[in-house]
């Protein structure tokens, strides 16, 4: 197995009782993996299987070269600041009773640098938008050194212009640097735009995984969602969009 | 916030005023001495130095230093509790260990004990308080933060009720007014003898909880992200919380529970270095220490009769108190 590599076999996850089918999947160096489903199906206790936060109810999960995770709430309770929120990914790279050294701090800086929040550095966290605090939780993901990322929900909380810089930057991590990334996303066109692959979790236990082309269509979204969806390609995009045909009754 | 150069010289800066008015308080007291013979006595020791050598070296250089190490300890308790608790207004009683050791205590008292016997019942009560948090959370099958928070508060209550029972029965003549002043908290019985029995522990506990310093930032976090930043949680707060067990047990049995110290000295040395524990806690170590040798200064000066430390601490820690906390929020208005 390569350094970055995650694969799933036959595992079954859930806080008591397993959530769904037996599962496999492989997320292999350099892909992105989309995890879509409705609210409340098993995406988080997914990550927080494959970090290892929650042991499997069965089968295996075998990696390979570290698992970083970036939550969807990061919630401190003191006004740490953003360059000491960053250091703190740094744990495993530091002894028990040491400190950080030179090398961390300028694994800290180098994250900044990538993700171009360097100027925040001396800022609170508390004081970011909802956007930047995003990018840092993400850079302190990188400084783990971690060759695979989770990110739960990473464009949840924020506008239009920010998903499309969050999109862009997964990509940048899988391709440039060839990290394995799984994300878990509400917005098929995520899964469209950046991700190679997609999990689709359906109802009563069922799951779809492969190619993000092949798995998000018309009908699975249907069938994932219960309502109907239109997958169209815009001149000049060469990925295709989704999106629903929402049907509002009007109390007359 | 500050650079590492910055905040080195401001920590010099810190310790050497610690320092000074350790030296300073020397000179204080009913029977004065000017400055200069402090000095002389300081550098001049000797077993027959007269009534100026023995005020200093047996009554009031003992005094200080345990004043000194009794504060520190409780800044240090304090800062280091709140950041593993995740809630700045945790203070060194949340855990149990005060109530535990006060208990101790108050029974040695009861029974007539030797000190020696009475800071041994202190320790052991303490330490059993920390020991009875953890087996009431292990019945709640769960370890995080707000389960030991609450299982603190149930041991806290239960000691502080056997505490009533001693005082109840107590005899009111003699045993009773010495629980009492004990309670409150006091330097007056000090001797070497009790600087070491404070020193050693406390000078363990705080090299541990030093070295761990930016893992407590770490515990800091929220059980779930810090366990994702591949800390061993679980462990690494029993041993915090251990250290800390040591640090408030020590400080009782040489000084009785002394309040608001290890509430409000965080507070303030948060204001100082922010929130960053590696340069938290040894500041709010030294913040305790000066903070406590001034409060054991009027303490002894006042008045006529010794004044208990935990009533003056209440009394100035709480305007205290507010004033931090007033200019704290002003400031994240700003």
């Amino acid at each position: 197995m390569k350094n970055g590599e995650l694969r799933v076999q036959q595992l079954l996850y859930g806080h008591d009782s397993p959530l769904f089918e037996a599962m496999d999947f492989h997320c292999q160096r350099g892909e992105i993996w989309a995890v879509l489903g409705r609210n409340g199906l098993g995406k988080s206790t997914l990550l927080d299987t494959l970090t290892g936060f929650l042991k499997p109810l069965g089968g295996s999960i075998e990696q390979q070269g570290g698992v970083g995770i970036v939550a969807q709430h990061s919630h401190l309770p003191f006004p740490y600041l953003v360059s000491d929120v960053v250091l703190m990914g740094r744990a495993q790279h530091v002894r028990l009773f040491s400190q950080p050294g030179r090398k961390d701090k300028q694994a800290v800086i180098d994250a900044l640098e990538q993700l171009n929040i360097a100027h925040l550095a001396a800022c609170t966290f508390s004081s970011l938008s909802g956007g930047q605090q995003q990018l840092v939780m993400i850079a302190r993901a990188l400084v783990t050194a971690s060759q695979t990322l989770l990110l739960d929900e990473p464009c949840a909380a924020l506008d239009l212009a920010n998903q499309q810089v969050v999109l862009q930057l997964i990509s940048d991590l899988a391709h440039r640097q060839q990290r394995g990334i799984i994300f878990t996303t509400h917005d098929p066109v995520h899964a469209l735009q950046v991700a190679t692959h997609t999990l689709l979790l359906l109802p009563e236990g069922k799951w779809l995984a492969g190619a993000t082309d092949s798995i998000v269509t018309e009908e699975n979204m249907q069938q994932a969602y219960g309502l109907a969806l239109r997958k169209f390609r815009v001149e000049n995009y060469a990925t295709p969009f989704i999106a629903p045909l929402f049907m509002i009754n009007q109390v007359p | 916030m500050q650079s590492s150069k910055a905040f080195i010289t401001r920590q010099l800066a810190l310790v050497i005023a610690v320092l000074a008015l350790g030296v300073g308080s020397l000179s204080l007291g009913h029977y004065p001495l000017p400055l200069s013979e402090v000095f002389h006595q300081l550098t001049h020791y000797s077993q027959s130095s007269g009534i100026a050598g023995q005020v200093i070296w047996s009554v009031r250089l003992p005094r200080i230093l345990m004043a000194l190490l009794a504060g520190g300890a409780l800044g240090l308790c304090g800062a280091t509790l709140q950041g593993v608790f995740h809630n700045p207004l945790v203070d060194p009683h949340i855990i149990g260990v005060t109530s535990g050791s006060a208990f101790g205590g108050t029974l040695a008292i009861l029974l007539g004990l030797d000190p020696l016997l009475m800071m041994g019942s202190t320790f052991f009560f303490g330490l059993s308080a920390l020991i009875l948090v953890y087996a009431v959370a292990a019945l709640q099958g769960r370890e995080n933060a707000l389960v030991l928070i609450l299982s603190g508060i149930i041991l806290s209550g239960f000691f502080a009720a056997l505490v009533s029972l001693i005082q109840y029965q107590a005899d009111t003549e003699e045993v009773l007014p010495n629980i009492v002043f004990w309670l409150l908290g006091s330097f007056a019985t000090a001797n070497w003898h009790k600087v070491w029995m404070l020193a050693i522990p406390v000078s363990i506990a705080a090299a541990i909880l030093f070295q761990l310093r930016w893992r407590i930032n770490l515990l800091s976090l929220s059980d779930k992200d810090a366990r994702a930043q591949g800390v061993s949680v679980v462990t690494l707060r029993r041993c915090v919380l251990f250290c800390c067990a040591l640090l408030v047990a020590a400080q009782v049995a040489v000084s009785g529970s002394i309040a608001w110290v290890g509430l409000v000295i965080p507070h303030l040395a948060r204001l100082l270095v922010g929130v960053d524990h590696r340069r938290l806690l040894p500041t709010a170590f030294l913040l305790g220490g000066g903070f406590m040798i001034i409060v054991d200064d009027i303490a002894r000066t006042l008045m006529q009769a010794e004044i208990p430390i935990g009533i003056i601490t209440a009394l100035v820690g709480a305007p205290l108190f507010t004033v931090l906390l007033i200019h704290s929020s002003r400031r994240r208005r700003r």
